[in-house]
């Protein structure tokens, strides 16, 4: 789950990260009222979860009242990349003498956390890392050990930070690490990190992404969640225990399990099909589960053809079918089904199947076989 | 030969009196593992089907002298039991539960590897079958027979489809390994590809991984520079658009890294052939196999 700015930044101030003082607006009056109360200069930013905010024309400095308007009503419902801005977030401009770069990541191939720092902030640092590796202190840290004050005056000075401020940067990213462990987020990341001329370290920007499966020992972040970025069909998906990702395609997809269902796709588009959907319908599922999953597919109107690729182990086949029969009853679907069956029961499934003798469903007997049949039915429709 | 579990395997159940723990705990005993116990705190004294229950870990090795665990706690309990598991001298645990908080495994890993007396398979994997010998898991067993392929692979059900055209090109497996979809798994291919190397019974080892992390590149390197034995991988994930997690919690495209072409790409680059589909790998394990046994 990753937070908008504004939602790190409280998270942030949690834990004693000094950021700048904002305030949350949904509306252009709103948004002018928080700048008068927090003075000018300040800033104006949409709360998207995105990168090139700025680049794309979502944050933008107010010197007065009217450019507060004009500002908030420029941003509020704009585009960026595809996300539409309904949040803004209001703070105080604030001055710059250096800029940083500081993270703390969930380092998959160490399995420690990484905790980065640089004095090229503000930047893309994909690029930095690309062009000017060396640009980048890197430090792991034993997680049983948690980060200690050396850490952060190692990093300081490997990065290169102004000297009067290695005391400071390295608190700053005892505390983000803090942030990092506390929050169980699996990334932490500021940048720009700023000192200011009366030397304060501030965290300018704030990208947090928490552990979804660590929610329920962090009510008040699962409150954070925030429908309204999410897609209508997911939010379907979701509250019916499905895990579903949307894709552009026409071509719906059933399986168990995500590596086959990831497998699916390829062989789909492999046979010149386009999926519209990755959805997974777990292990074990049972034939509600399967009946509300067609409901989650077909409420694409995208879709043209849709494969059930079941490779039964825990999930039993004869579910399936069951669950793809009650699925025709109730929502009468009109595109084509492609079924390929296999594993636990799958003699069982299939002649329920041939009985049920379901309108426009065709049996297939190999993975290969269903994605040339569904391509070439979708294809037809 | 085989690895990991085999006819030696005494398994004791972390969650046996669950509902799926029963289920697949006596499933895997009806196949002729050793399931010598359980452990459900509160229950100690109890059994399932025969099956012993105990209250700690610690009293279940002691009477039964179990070497194997297998986690079937819910994720808000798993890490504790893992830990319980490693603190009472199992020497591989094999994590099922899916779903276990990233800090959790991150502890449970480093403790893991601190010790450095346990070996831990998982989490959210699908568990260990050395057909003919034992079935740690929920892997069908019905669809392996025994025989010369080693298989690992970060998927279950994909496991089964590849293994499933493996058989019906006539060959069967010595050890199948599901090392889970998580992104701090307790082992990696790389861990798993090493015992296959130096398993006699195993002739050839696929591997199959799918996006997001570097564990796959990471294995090219090794099978390049320390396995003799002939590789094939199979990669999911060509389709996955990035920033989108494809089910499991390790699957996820981030930036230009982690995607399928590129660990196709590493894979090939290092000597290693790699299907395109399930279906490929068979054909491709089949043809450096010659003539099915």
């Amino acid at each position: 789950m990753d937070l908008l700015e504004y939602q790190g930044k409280q998270v942030f101030a949690r834990h004693g990260v000094s950021v700048p003082s904002g305030r949350h607006a949904q509306t252009v009056d709103e948004a002018a009222a928080a700048a008068d109360d927090i003075g000018y200069p300040c800033v104006i930013k949409a709360q998207v979860q995105i990168g090139g905010r700025g680049k794309a024309g979502g944050i933008k400095v107010a010197q007065d009242h009217a450019e507060a308007l004009e500002h908030a009503q420029a941003i509020l419902g704009m585009d960026i990349r595809g996300l539409t801005v309904h949040e803004l977030w209001v703070e105080g401009a604030s001055d710059i003498a250096s800029e940083y770069y500081a993270s703390v990541v969930f380092d998959r191939s160490a399995k420690a956390p990484l905790v980065m720092l640089s004095t090229k902030g503000g930047m893309d640092i994909e690029e930095v890392a690309d062009s000017d590796p060396d640009a980048i202190a890197r430090l792991h840290v034993d997680p049983l050990l948690g980060f200690q004050e050396f850490h952060g005056r190692r990093l300081a000075f490997e990065a290169k930070v102004d000297p009067d401020v290695v005391r400071p940067v390295g608190a700053m990213l005892s505390k983000l690490y803090d942030v990092f462990v506390s929050e169980e987020a699996t990334l932490v990341e500021v940048n720009p990190l700023i000192v200011n001329p009366e030397r304060d370290v501030k965290a300018l920007d704030a990208k947090v992404t928490l552990d979804d499966n660590a929610l329920f020992r962090h009510p008040d972040n699962a409150e954070l969640r925030d429908p309204s970025a999410e897609d209508p069909q997911e939010r379907m998906a979701k509250e019916r225990g499905l895990t579903f990702v949307k894709l552009d395609g026409n071509i719906g997809i059933l399986g168990n399990g995500a590596g086959l269902v990831m497998s699916t796709l390829d062989v789909v588009a492999q046979a010149g099909g386009s999926p519209a959907n990755f959805l997974d319908a777990g292990g074990g599922s049972k034939a509600e589960a399967i009946t509300s999953a067609v409901e989650v597919i077909l409420s694409n109107a995208n879709v043209k053809a849709v494969l059930f690729n079941i490779f039964g182990g825990i999930t039993r086949c004869d579910e399936v079918a069951r669950g793809l029969i009650e699925a025709f009853n109730q929502i009468k679907p009109t595109v084509p089904f492609v079924v390929r069956l296999d594993g636990t029961n799958d003699v069982e499934g299939r002649e329920l199947l041939a009985e049920a003798n379901l309108p426009n469903v065709h049996a297939e007997s190999t993975m290969d076989g269903a994605a040339h049949k569904v391509v070439e039915l979708a294809a037809a429709s | 030969m085989s690895i990991l579990v085999d006819n030696n395997t005494k398994l004791v159940v972390s969650g046996i009196t669950g509902r799926e723990g029963t289920f697949h705990s006596l499933r895997n005993r009806d196949y002729g593992t050793q399931v010598v116990g359980g452990v459900t705190p509160g229950k100690g004294g109890q059994d399932v089907e025969g099956i012993p229950v105990f209250n700690t870990f610690h009293d279940a090795v002691a009477q039964t002298g179990a070497n194997t665990a297998m986690i079937f706690v819910p994720p808000r309990f798993a890490a504790d039991s893992i830990l319980e598991a490693e603190d009472a001298g199992v020497e591989l645990i094999i994590a099922i539960t899916e779903g276990i908080p990233a800090h959790d495994e991150l502890r449970a890993f480093n403790v893991i590897k601190k010790n450095g007396r346990t070996r831990l398979i998982g989490p959210n994997c699908p568990g260990i079958l050395s057909p003919g010998k034992a079935n740690v898991g929920i892997i069908p067993a019905a669809f392996f027979k025994e025989g010369n392929v080693g298989v690992v692979s970060r998927s279950g059900t994909l496991t089964y489809q590849i293994g499933n055209v493996i058989a019906q090109q006539g060959f069967g497996n010595s050890t199948i390994v599901g090392i889970g979809g998580d992104p701090v798994p307790g082992s990696d291919f790389i861990d798993i590809i090493a015992l296959f190397e130096d398993d006699p019974e195993t002739e050839l080892i696929v591997m199959c991984g799918e996006i997001g992390g570097d564990a796959e590149e990471r294995a090219a390197d090794f099978i390049a520079e320390n396995v003799t034995k002939p590789v094939v991988a199979y990669i999911a994930g060509f389709t996955a658009p990035p920033g989108k997690t494809m089910g499991h919690a390790g699957a996820i495209v981030s930036g230009s890294r982690g995607t399928a072409k590129a660990k196709a790409e590493a894979l090939e680059r290092r000597g290693v052939r790699v299907g395109r589909t399930p279906t490929e790998v068979a054909e491709v394990a089949a043809s450096l196999l010659g003539t099915a046994a």
